[in-house]
């Protein structure tokens, strides 16, 4: 049963990851991002984590792509994207260097090179309590400082997109507006 | 009977290489920060397969900031997209070559 679940989740987190890089239009790739990350929630439930599960779907599914969506609405670039390629041997090469990562990536999966980290083990996954419980106190606990420092990042994200978005006044001189075109 | 644990690393390697190639292959700068994303949640994945394999909650609370910093870095990010088309009228990564000598 869970072999089923699996093949079927990570078939349709591959399939559309693909759609994402492929699609013409950019809400497609949007839309293609949702299916990813539903499918990639469903293997988080699989491998016990669901906290995260809910989490991704709520802030992914829910915040990100809806916030993707309305730049692209926003800004209109839904018709077409520029198909002369100024670099023509570009994608050939992107493409190659995409075939060296995964052979990479999939070769030291296969191998036992990577075994570094296990004497870092902290609190332990399994147990009686739940998956939430255990989280909230090793978060609270072990990773207070970087959870306090995140709400910093945060704030500071909030007011860097105000900043960045804000419209300069009229009688503002605009002496950021570092090549002086028109508006 | 659980999958093991290669499948899952597999998937995620998969998926990563099929965000490193979007980011290099789409000029819409839109479509690249989907990539980004898609590359990020592949590392997700892997974090949250190694804290099962290695029954180490510790995976599974990176997973949490990793959210938390995506969610700023795609408010930042869209921002400048935001800022960047008012100015160029466009949200292709080759127009962007203000600094180009």
């Amino acid at each position: 049963m869970e072999t089923v679940v699996f093949l079927l989740a990570a078939t349709a987190a591959v399939v559309s990851a693909l759609g994402v890089v492929m699609a013409r239009n950019p809400v497609h790739s949007a839309l293609s991002l949702v299916g990813t990350l539903f499918a990639v929630a469903v293997l988080f439930v699989l491998q016990e984590a669901h906290f995260l599960a809910a989490v991704q779907v709520i802030v992914y599914a829910g915040a990100v792509v809806v916030l993707f969506l309305f730049v692209i609405m926003l800004l209109g670039v839904d018709r077409h994207e520029m198909l002369d390629d100024p670099l023509p041997f570009q994608r050939p090469l992107a493409l190659a260097a995409g075939a060296v990562a995964l052979f990479g990536l999939l070769a030291l999966v296969g191998g036992t090179v990577a075994t570094g980290g296990f004497s870092a083990r902290g609190p332990a996954l399994s147990g009686s309590e739940g998956n939430v419980e255990r989280i909230a106190k090793s978060l609270f606990t072990d990773f207070i400082w970087p959870f306090e420092i995140t709400s910093v990042l945060l704030v500071i994200a909030v007011v860097g997109a105000i900043v960045l978005v804000r419209e300069g006044r009229p009688g503002e001189a605009e002496a950021e507006d570092g090549d002086g075109a028109p508006r | 009977m659980s999958v093991d644990t290669q499948y899952y690393l597999i998937v995620a390697a998969i998926l990563f290489t099929v965000g490193a190639t979007g980011v290099l292959v789409r000029r819409n700068a839109l479509v690249m920060f989907m990539c980004v994303e898609l590359m990020l949640n592949a590392v997700n994945l892997t974090f949250v397969t190694f804290a099962r394999a290695l029954d180490d909650i510790g995976g599974q609370v990176f997973v949490f900031f990793v959210l938390v910093v995506a969610a700023a870095e795609v408010v930042v990010g869209l921002a400048i997209i935001v800022a960047i088309f008012r100015k160029r009228q466009g949200a292709t990564a080759d127009d962007l070559n203000l600094l180009k000598g």
